[in-house]
């Protein structure tokens, strides 16, 4: 079910001829027959060796029984099932945190007994996740086009033709001419639709409801909107200052330390609000207690390109020489700066893993980047180059070109040739965002907006506890209670979010030396090795020293023994390469006679 | 146009489109993600709102600064319930010197004070339910026997008592079942587990029958006074006691002889034996610290628990073993693990005097302390745990957040709030003071080893430090 889905976005013409549903123990008999060998490692066949062994054991006495049989029962009849199911290796590497470590040596028993029983709990638990996983209830959308046709010649209409009402009803367009052209923002939870025009026109509302939470005119320049972590507070990056309303549309704040905003970023995990400003400064606004956390002066021109990292919570920001700065409010300088494009950079984007960054630059070209090694992927040249982009909970692309959409699939894979989907939009289009939890992508263009949709686009599962697009105002309030409980202090921020949970080895030794200088001998230190006095002329000068060579360095020993023996293997490995080069080469060349 | 099939919850169709300027079709399978929201709103308002989980990670991020976050929450919290004071019982006339658990009844409870009287109390109510003059002078020792139906007390009168648990009835008086004179002041007393056996200590250590009015045993090892003894729990023929010549004896019931003795730097007031692994026994000492040591290996005690700023006068090990209370001549009560050599807990009133006698309740929930102005205070083992019946939720919470104290226990802020105790200004500037002292003598012995010459001044360790000598 849920698996299905998410092959098909990588593989498109999968669900062509739709197989009925794969059975486990249909699958688990077949690996039984196929080969024996693959039944040891991995813990989906887990009990079939031990089906063998109560199989060799009972043979004699109850004959011919079928090698599925469990345990016995009274009445003589054997379960078809033993044992719980197995759970298939992809859907557990899902929930795999990190790298398991090597277990402490054997005389640390205590630790070692600690961590394999910390070990069995958290693989029970990952077990447990990907068995849950197979039940979720909702599959994600997709489109897919017949043999020789593509994706992206299909109109909006004729999805909207194809699929139900409901389904249909989100695809709509807001006619707002006056006032455009509209950035626009989705809330966390995908419910509600903050459009934010140009030429002051604000407004929020339920978008699949249609209904007008609230509606005015700043009568200012609009540059930037964002919600803050629920729907009922937004802040409007205006001419001058920034403001914050509540849905009802009253001002609440006007934040004069934040001036000439041209873009914003919300942090919802750590109630920071970050913007970028046309004097160079990015600031971050703790909206928890209405505190400037930092201004750091970036000393990089204006920003208007901003995007954050929902994986890690830094902040991207494009500059006009092409390069794209990552940013913490724990330092006043980039952590990264990284040389994108040539010509300026136009827009930044970053999936919600935090892998991938995906950029557009003046040079009109759109590139890829692994931003955990930050590394080129990919680069693609579009003939107009890409305005504004968007990355969607499922890794779906969007590029704005002018005022056509285009959306790609699946950028990092493999180099992408056409498009998945593209619309035209009414106007030229000014801000792009995927709608979380739905199908759905958002334009703010220069007639208004334009609701599209896109199968596949959003994770159809949501979770509950973290953003529940159905929930109640009680629901709300309790959920914003327990968000701010445990809201990330800044600090916090870094490249890797799980570094917390990581041994601190420099503070350990930096304690060490300090107790070592308190006590005046190292506890930890082995005892020095004093040779045992002999008679009979056996521990004479020279006698002593040598069986004091004979232990020196013993801890070492291993160690460069162990060296020793891998260097030589390799040069052996190398030297064997070589050979067989030689050989398949065939050909004997004059200088050869010299070669030992 | 084809009519659209449903699949579960996803919408597909199948799309025919003509375009009058190309003139093609095109056709293709779409699906849409629909969430149909009757499945996830509650039907009616009488039912619980319906919480769907994703448990993907991808879903959910920051799960380690979040978890490190809630981790800091449930540690300022736990400081924040921190109260475990829960009453004080008063009523004796002079301070109290012992007190005993019942081993049949949780709620039951002895004490006996310095003025000769001993009182019984019921915990639940917080009342004394009873009272009698067991002793002329102090109540010395005290215990109940295994069954719960008689107690036995020593007191400065030279005398043993056996007296009944039940009330006597109305018009009856205050007698005890027996009363055995001695030739000396007895000063502690305990009974064995499953037999009609007891042991008291004084001049030497006596072994009785109840039947008899003589000891079936004495022991005496060139010793002229002991201060404690007690039967082993497990083992138990083996009994322990601490005397005045800084040592602690070990004997055998079933033999003539004592088995062995350990001589320490100073002299140890109690003792007690952990009742899960009972080859293990830790003794408070005068020289401010407590010593647990291997019954087998005496020669270095295997933990030393320092922390206390004056004499520790008392120790009683919880139910569970895992950990001890002690009662000290600073006024602190202080909780240790049973190997750690600091204590995770300290315990202090403004108007609690010398502890004189501490117990732990057998349910590991409560500790009693026993102090020289007259009162027996209650306390909760565990400060910041809430009493009663918890709900099932609750529960899930407390785990939770106990679970994640101890992930992220040594992180250096969690640390410093879970670790830090308030303590009053005296016993703050002592342990202050004692601190010096050790570091300047730690410093003075570094540069006496630095210029003598290297072997003669060997690196002895605390644990080493205390123990004169064992004698077998």
């Amino acid at each position: 079910m849920a698996a299905s889905s998410d092959t098909m976005l990588k593989k498109p013409h999968v669900g062509k001829k739709r197989k009925p549903p794969t059975r486990y123990w249909e699958r688990t008999e077949e690996d039984g027959k196929n080969d024996g060998k693959k039944q040891k490692e991995g813990d989906n066949n887990e009990q079939t060796p031990q089906q063998n062994n109560t199989r060799t054991k009972k043979g004699g006495k109850r004959g011919g029984k079928r090698g599925g049989a469990g345990k016995k029962v009274i009445s003589g009849k054997s379960d078809p099932f033993p044992g719980s199911a197995p759970v298939p290796e992809e859907k557990l590497k899902k929930f795999r945190r990190g790298v398991k470590g090597e277990l402490p040596p054997r005389p640390q028993y205590k630790l070692r007994d600690v961590v394999i029983r910390s070990e069995a709990a958290s693989d029970l638990a990952q077990k447990q996740n990907a068995r849950y996983d197979l039940m979720l209830p909702e599959d994600a959308g997709f489109l897919e086009g017949d043999e020789d046709e593509d994706t992206c010649t299909i109109s909006q209409d004729d999805i909207v033709d194809a699929v139900d009402i409901t389904a249909g009803a989100k695809y709509f367009n807001l006619t707002l001419s006056q006032f455009g052209p509209y950035r626009l923002d989705y809330s966390k939870t995908g419910r509600h639709l903050l459009l934010g025009g140009r030429r002051g026109h604000v407004t929020c509302l339920d978008w699949q409801s249609k209904q007008l939470m609230c509606e005015m005119n700043v009568m200012e320049t609009v540059n930037d909107v964002k919600w803050l972590h629920s729907e009922a507070l937004f802040a409007v990056a205006q001419k001058k200052w920034l403001y914050i309303y509540d849905n009802k549309g009253i001002e609440l704040h006007c934040i004069r330390k934040f001036n000439d905003v041209l873009r914003m970023q919300f942090l919802p995990y750590h109630f920071l609000l970050a913007t970028a400003s046309a004097t160079g400064f990015l600031q971050y606004l703790d909206v928890s207690v209405g505190k400037e956390v930092v201004a750091i002066c970036t000393k990089a021109g204006r920003l208007d390109v901003m995007a954050h990292n929902p994986h890690n919570a830094i902040i991207h920001l494009g500059h006009s020489n092409g390069t794209v700065t990552l940013w913490t409010p724990n330092q006043r300088e980039p952590l990264v700066k990284m040389l994108c494009h040539q010509g300026g950079v136009r827009s930044v984007a970053v999936d919600k893993t935090g892998t991938y960054m995906v950029t557009s630059g003046m040079d009109k070209k759109l590139k890829v980047y692994d931003i955990r090694a930050y590394r080129p992927l990919q680069s693609y040249f579009l003939p107009a180059g890409a305005s504004c982009l968007s990355l969607s909970q499922r890794g779906l692309l969007s590029a704005a070109t002018g005022d056509i959409v285009q959306v790609y699939r699946d950028v990092w894979g493999i180099p992408v040739t056409k498009p998945y989907m593209a619309h035209r939009a009414k106007g030229s289009v000014w801000g792009v965002h995927f709608c979380p939890f739905e199908d759905v992508l958002g334009v703010g263009h220069g007639e208004g907006f334009t609701s599209m949709v896109v199968p596949g686009a959003g994770e159809p599962n949501f979770d509950g506890l973290d953003a529940n697009p159905y929930r109640s105002a009680k629901q709300r309030q309790e959920w914003e209670v327990k968000a701010l409980l445990e809201k990330i202090q800044p600090e916090l921020i870094g490249l890797d979010p799980s570094q917390l949970s990581q041994v601190d080895h420099s503070t350990w030794e930096q304690r060490h030396e300090d107790r070592v200088q308190v006590l005046g001998f190292d506890p930890l230190a082995k005892e020095k090795f004093t040779p045992r006095l002999k008679t009979k002329g056996r521990s004479s000068s020279g006698k002593v020293e040598k069986r004091k060579k004979q232990v020196a360095h013993e801890d070492q020993r291993d160690v460069i023994r162990q060296t020793v023996e891998d260097r030589m293997k390799i040069d052996k490995e190398r030297k064997e390469k070589e050979k067989k080069k030689a050989a398949a080469a065939g050909q004997k060349s004059a200088l050869d006679r010299f070669r030992k | 146009m084809v009519s659209p099939k449903i699949f579960g919850n996803v919408l597909s169709g199948r799309c025919k489109r003509n375009q009058q300027t190309h003139f093609r079709q095109i056709r293709a399978d779409i699906a849409l993600n629909i969430r149909n929201p009757d499945d996830y709103v509650r039907e009616t308002k009488l039912d619980i709102q319906r919480v769907p989980r994703n448990y993907d990670p991808s879903l959910h991020p920051f799960e380690v600064p979040r978890e490190y976050t809630r981790a800091l929450n449930a540690t300022k919290l736990e400081r924040v319930f921190a109260k475990p004071f829960l009453a004080s019982l008063d009523g004796h006339r002079d301070g109290v010197n012992c007190m005993a658990k019942h081993p049949k009844s949780l709620s039951t409870m002895l004490s006996g004070s310095c003025d000769g009287e001993l009182k019984v109390w019921n915990l639940t109510k917080r009342e004394c339910v009873r009272t009698l003059q067991a002793h002329e002078g102090f109540v010395r020792g005290m215990v109940v026997r295994f069954c719960g139906t008689s107690f036995f007390t020593v007191g400065d009168d030279k005398t043993i008592k056996q007296w009944k648990m039940e009330t006597p009835g109305y018009g009856e008086e205050e007698e005890p079942l027996n009363t055995i004179l001695g030739k000396s002041v007895f000063t502690s007393i305990d009974h064995h587990q499953k037999e009609g056996v007891f042991v008291t200590c004084g001049q030497q250590v006596d072994i009785w029958d109840e039947q008899r009015s003589s000891p079936i045993r004495s022991f005496s090892w060139g010793v002229d006074s002991f201060s404690c003894v007690r039967f082993n729990p497990v083992e138990t023929e083996l009994l322990a006691s601490c005397a005045s010549d800084r040592s602690i004896v070990l004997y055998d019931m079933r033999e003539a002889t004592p088995l062995k003795k350990v001589i320490m730097s100073m002299r140890s007031n109690t003792l007690c034996w952990n009742p899960m692994e009972a080859y293990h026994f830790t003794c408070s000492n005068e020289d401010y610290n407590l010593y647990t040591y291997d019954m087998r290996y005496l020669d270095k005690p295997f933990t030393v628990h320092m922390d206390h700023v004056s004499a520790v006068l008392d120790v009683d090990y919880s139910p569970t073993g895992k950990e001890f209370v002690s009662a000290s001549f600073d006024k602190t009560i202080r909780i240790f693990p049973k190997d750690s050599g600091h204590s995770r807990e300290v315990y202090h009133t403004k108007r609690m005097q010398h502890v004189i006698s501490i117990k732990w309740s057998s349910d590991n929930k409560y500790i009693l302390s026993a102090s020289d102005e007259m009162n027996i205070r209650l306390w909760k083992a565990n400060a910041a745990e809430k009493l009663g019946l918890l709900a099932p939720r609750e529960k899930a919470a407390v785990n939770y957040s106990q679970k994640l104290k101890e992930k992220f226990q040594h992180h250096p802020q969690i640390r410093r709030i879970s670790h830090h105790r308030h303590l009053p200004k005296s016993i703050y500037s002592q342990t202050k003071e004692l601190r010096v002292m050790k570091e300047a003598r730690r410093r003075k012995e570094r540069n006496v080893r630095k210029h003598s010459k290297p072997g003669s001044m060997p690196v002895v360790t605390e644990k080493e430090k205390h123990v004169v000598t064992v004698v077998k």
